[in-house]
């Protein structure tokens, strides 16, 4: 992921079709599709009924074909492209906008359209017959012009830009059926709490901006790795940086919004909260990479350095929302948490330094399909099931939707990490890392070992999910008479399936070596020491996560569909954390004391420190003020003006 | 042709016809007419605009006529690129509440007439290059306001009235002090601003140019309004009728902003340095604490007043940092952060008062209806009125800083700014982002989100009038949000000119000490 030093203000044409130069007409198509439907929309929807949604799809769909000319150049090896205007002007400094695609923004660009156009035609049939059929083509429609643009972008500044709109869509779409307290609350939940982490965020450009007042990647970069930047200012900036990516990519102490936000509809859970938004952060992490490589010799809070911070943050995220999605009943809020749970496997790879770089950005790259594919999955049985979302409420659904069946569990496996599916690559490579890592230094031992604990609840609560679900008898009047969807939501499922395996062979070891490895890569820099190739294919680490994942499916079998071992065989020994854990470990609760009621309560004390104190003083002195004057007038006037009228008088009469 | 006199009397002209109409039988007459010029008050910013070359730092088009000879007093007016977009923004908001009052029925002379005034004196204040014609216009923009809300305002309109206008003549007086304390303390003695500024009259000498900074200041400060003196602000703001509430927060409280940029930067830059961080301190406190009362207000027109104390202490903010200068401190990225904090601190004056009149137009479509402004009394309109909840959703998320809308832009640039100049308040100024996006957000779930209340069943969403006052804004604040470089041209010649010269003056001064 070499930079150049500086950008040319064009690239040289090459000689292959001009994409990379297009790039950025990206997100304009949905940005069209977005203004067509929030200005015509609804005069469409009375003519046109619901055809208005394919407005929407077209937009994402024009994307495809252009994000796959840009990875298919890169891949021939064309140069990484870009291109900026001026935008604001500071003194004699200018601030500009711009787009550079290389090969990680290739890989996200065709992510991005990939699963979003999936999702889109999903919804033409999920969102059939909802009040706001034309709004909601329209948000999304915003939603990929925002992540387009962060994916796009080639300073800070538009990274952030971006990144702040990605939030207001994820606001205006999980609060898409406002008129449910639920949502309303978590959408404004959602929006608070990523905009806590914005606030670090935006202390780190701060700091950058004061050594590189242009914010451009390729100039911070290059700060960054000629000592420009004081290494310990560096990890300061970096950590702050990364206090962003916490929020969005909800990690811990900030993922209590994620859970909540499933109150949107299902594909806006897809597409937002699983695939792509909430992926940000460590997208955000992986294009900054050069920064906290820089900074990882300046240790920080307890000689940690930002790197192992990060993969700290990421590793505590990982186990605890995996433990917390053992205990949902709520078929999306497993996936939720499963979602923040693999957000964190991501975040703990990063932190394993240059060695993990790959391996997150392919894990983040193959999640984003098997998890969007389980959400719609989740979706299409609450379709089916009168929006019940209760897994207790389910079961049998196996027969009454069988596409939705199979593709449930092919995302499952994937998840799981079962051979042969995208999940078991991309999360072996991942610990192949950690492996790699804990040979040179003790502490990483504790990543190894942390990952495939997290890989085995993973496929414990995946299996639990899936036999709860579709396995078993009916447990109730809405699962007894299920149906399967429309077909334009099966035939997404099934596109979204098909990737769910095969993605993850462009990095197996038997396709010519690992190809994502020769793609997508971390270079450090001229002063960086210790180059660190991606970790290669490791049976040992194969062998011990494959029998995890099927450890903790076993598991999940033998209580949930065999019921040969009693839940309460597992509960009982482990109530105090069971207990804890249904409680969401008391985040929710104490940030409402702390956080919520606390503010409010500042804020109502000011309110009367304002209204007695403040303009009390100023009402005192309103009233004070003329009082003495009036009665001083008054004194003056008695004793001096007229003392001294009647004293002339008196000596008058007197002479 | 003299552009700046000719836009700044337009106004007069109308007032003046106004006077011959009569009083209820040319109600509609007297409504198009002061429509009609301030529309040409307008078209006459735009041709200034026109003129104007936004490579020049210096003043431009200027006009100097001698007025009294004997105390030097001229009839000096000019602009940069400072005045210029407050100029626009004066004449566009000017017009726009005029259009919106034609709803008004009650005294409609005077009440046009008084608006009509109102705008000459904003454009003198915006224009005046002379200390006493500076003076005299700040006095007639305070006279009409008085009425307007004394007249036309809420059940306490006249308390509202009252305390308006003491504080802003206490401020008054003290600025009047302070501008004769820098009349007797020039050589010769002059009252116009750049001269003043060439000068330095007070270069060096401590106890007086500290006086007369703090008499400035309480003048310009209880115009921002800053905390602690921004009491008559939410009264003020209750009490006044809707186009009322519009110019006052959308240009009123800029002029006191502009008053420390125009004033005391440039003309006691050390004394401005000196006491950088006592504002900085206090614009922190207005920001922070102007954010969590406006979170506990349950009174939408307070809410909105509020959040201008809190969105005008970025102004301050970025002022303060301007001046600031750490001991030491005057590398290349210095200069790039104070020039980049005052840019922002111009960039979001423009910004409130876009934003901030299209709030107060919004929440007075709101009363106008409903004749409440309990942000709890409401509930679900998302439904009843989509029209109405989407542009006021799109002003709230303009107002907490969302990128690609032209707060963001602008308060973006005070923290970079001003973070060169001090990095603990900044970053705890970025506190009041969070509070503010919570209760914007807080208050668009309690008014649009929900179930429909049915007590608002028959609302009925915006009309054409309604429309043209807020379309204009809104159009504004994304133009502006995306591609602010037009503006910021315009902007970041004249800024930079300031700062280079507060450093030349300090260098000066240090050459000065060195020397001695």
């Amino acid at each position: 992921m070499g930079f150049p030093a500086s950008l040319p203000p064009r690239i040289p044409v090459s000689q292959y079709p001009d994409m990379l130069n297009l790039a950025w007409t990206i997100p304009l198509f949905p940005l069209t599709a977005c203004a067509v439907l929030i200005f015509f929309g609804a005069r469409l929807y009375r003519r046109y009924g619901e055809t208005v949604g394919w407005i929407g799809v077209a937009g994402i769909g024009a994307t495809v074909p252009l994000a796959l000319g840009c990875l298919s150049e890169l891949i021939m090896g064309v140069a990484p492209a870009g291109g900026q205007i001026a935008w604001a002007h500071l003194g004699q400094v200018t601030l500009t906008v711009g787009y550079y695609v290389d090969a990680l923004t290739a890989v996200m660009l065709v992510m991005v359209a990939v699963v979003a156009t999936c999702i889109m035609v999903y919804s033409i049939g999920y969102m059939h017959g909802d009040e706001g059929y034309s709004r909601f083509f329209a948000y999304m429609s915003l939603f990929c012009f925002a992540m387009f643009t962060l994916v796009l972008s080639n300073s800070l500044l538009l990274l952030y830009v971006g990144w702040e709109l990605v939030g207001l869509c994820s606001y205006l779409l999980i609060g898409f059926w406002f008129e449910r307290k639920v949502a309303a609350d978590a959408a404004k939940k959602a929006f608070i709490t990523t905009r806590i982490g914005d606030v670090g965020f935006a202390i780190g450009i701060l700091i950058l901006f004061g050594y590189v007042p242009t914010l451009q990647y390729a100039d911070v970069f290059a700060a960054a790795e000629h000592g420009m930047i004081p290494s310990a200012t560096l990890a300061v900036a970096t950590l702050f940086l990364f206090c962003g990516a916490i929020g969005k990519s909800a990690q811990f102490p900030l993922h209590v919004w994620l859970p909540d936000a499933m109150a949107g509809p299902s594909p806006v859970s897809a597409l937002i909260h699983a695939a792509t938004m909430v992926a940000a952060g460590v997208f955000m992490v992986a294009r900054l990479f050069p920064l906290f490589y820089a900074a990882a010799s300046a240790p920080l809070l307890f000689g940690l350095s930002p790197l192992l911070i990060v993969g700290f943050i990421g590793l505590i995220t990982a186990l605890m929302a995996a433990t917390l999605g053992v205990v949902q009943t709520d078929i999306k809020r497993v996936l939720a948490y499963s979602t923040i749970s693999q957000l964190g496997y991501m975040m703990t790879t990063l932190g394993l330094g240059a060695v993990g770089f790959t391996a997150a950005v392919f894990h983040l790259i193959t999640h984003a399909f098997f998890k969007s594919l389980l959400f719609l999955g989740a979706g299409s049985v609450m379709h089916g099931c009168n929006d019940e979302t209760n897994m207790f409420k389910m079961g049998g659904l196996a027969r009454k939707m069988p596409y939705t069946y199979w593709t449930f569990w092919v995302g499952a496996l994937s998840l799981a990490g079962v051979p042969l599916f995208a999940g078991f690559f991309s999360k072996d490579e991942m610990l192949s890392a950690a492996w790699t890592r804990a040979h040179g230094e003790v502490i990483y031992w504790l990543f190894f070992l942390g990952l495939e604990a997290a890989a085995f609840l993973t496929a414990f609560y995946m299996g639990r999910a899936c036999f709860l679900t579709f396995s078993g008898r009916p447990r109730s009047h809405e699962a007894e008479h299920a149906h399967e969807s429309p077909p334009a939501m099966t035939v997404a499922l099934m596109i979204l399936a098909f990737f769910a395996v095969f993605m993850g062979w462009i990095g197996a070891p038997w396709l010519g070596g690992n190809l994502f490895h020769k793609f997508v890569y971390f270079t450090p820099g001229i002063h960086a020491a210790g180059h660190a190739a991606p970790a290669s294919f490791n049976w040992v680490v194969a062998g011990i996560s494959t029998a995890m994942a099927l450890g903790g499916l076993l598991a999940a079998a033998s209580i949930y569909l065999w019921k040969i071992v009693p839940v309460d065989l597992v509960k009982k020994p482990l109530y105090p954390l069971y207990v804890a854990a249904k409680q969401k470990y008391y985040f929710d609760t104490v940030y409402d004391i702390f956080v919520v009621w606390g503010t409010l309560g500042v804020a109502h004390l000011c309110r009367l420190i304002d209204t007695y104190i403040i303009d009390g003083l100023v009402r005192g002195v309103g009233w004070i003020v003329p009082a003495v004057i009036s009665q001083a007038c008054r004194l003056v006037d008695t004793y001096v003006v007229d003392g001294l009228v009647n004293y002339i008088v008196l000596l008058g009469c007197l002479t | 042709m003299p552009i700046l006199s000719i836009m700044l009397f337009l106004p007069v002209i109308g007032l003046t016809l106004i006077l011959f109409m009569h009083k209820e039988r040319q109600v509609n007459l007297t409504r198009a007419t002061a429509t009609f010029f301030a529309a040409l008050t307008f078209a006459a910013s735009l041709a200034a605009l026109g003129m104007f070359r936004w490579q020049v730092a210096t003043m431009q088009l200027q006009e100097k006529v001698p007025w009294i000879d004997s105390l030097n007093i001229n009839y000096h007016l000019g602009v940069d690129g400072l005045s210029m977009p407050l100029i626009l923004l004066t004449t566009l908001l000017s017009l726009l509440a005029i259009i919106y009052s034609w709803r008004i029925e009650e005294r409609v002379k005077e009440y046009m007439a008084f608006f009509l005034l109102l705008e000459t004196g904003m454009l003198g204040v915006f224009t005046s290059l002379d200390f006493f014609l500076f003076y005299i216009f700040w006095e007639i923009s305070l006279v009409p306001m008085f009425f307007i809300i004394g007249i036309w305002g809420g059940p306490r309109r006249q308390y509202a009235a009252i305390k308006f206008f003491i504080f802003t003549l206490i401020g008054s007086l003290a600025m009047l002090l302070a501008i004769l304390g820098l009349y007797f303390a020039s050589s010769p003695h002059t009252f116009d601003m750049m001269a003043l500024a060439q000068q330095n009259p007070l270069a060096g000498a401590g106890l007086p140019a500290a006086l007369i900074f703090w008499g400035l200041f309480l003048g310009f400060a209880i115009k921002v309004p800053m905390f602690p003196f921004h009491t008559w602000l939410p009264d003020a703001h209750v009490e006044a009728p809707t186009a009322g509430s519009v110019i006052l927060a959308g240009v009123l409280l800029k002029m006191g902003a502009y008053g420390f940029i125009r004033v005391s930067l440039p003309i006691l830059p050390e004394a401005s340095r000196q006491f950088a961080i006592w504002i900085a301190i206090l614009a922190l406190i207005s920001i922070v604490y102007g954010a969590l009362v406006a979170m506990a207000q349950n009174d939408l027109k307070k809410l909105v007043a509020y959040s201008s104390v809190n969105h005008m202490g970025y102004v301050m903010l970025g002022v303060a940092a301007a001046a600031f200068l750490r001991p030491g401190g005057d590398s290349a990225s210095f200069l790039v952060s104070r020039t980049t904090a005052l840019n922002g601190a111009v960039l979001q004056m423009v910004a409130h008062g876009i934003i901030t009149g299209a709030l107060f137009f919004l929440v007075g479509m709101i009363y106008d209806r409903a004749h409440i402004r309990e942000v709890d009394g409401f509930g679900g309109l998302s439904k009843q009125m989509p029209v109405y909840a989407g542009i006021t959703m799109l002003a709230c998320f303009a107002s907490l800083g969302l990128p690609g809308l032209v707060g963001f832009v602008a308060e973006f640039m005070v923290f970079l700014g001003a973070f060169g100049s001090f990095k603990i308040i900044t970053g705890l100024a970025l506190l009041g982002v969070v509070i503010t996006a919570a209760y914007f957000l807080w208050t668009i779930q309690r008014i649009f989100l929900g179930p429909l209340n049915r007590q608002w069943a028959a609302l009925h969403d915006m009309d054409g009038g309604e429309l043209i006052a807020l379309v204009p804004l809104c159009a504004l604040m994304v133009v502006f949000g995306v591609y602010p470089r037009p503006l910021l041209l315009i902007i970041n010649t004249a800024m930079e000119a300031l700062v280079n010269h507060m450093d030349a003056v300090h260098s000066a001064a240090a050459s000065l000490s060195h020397l001695l």
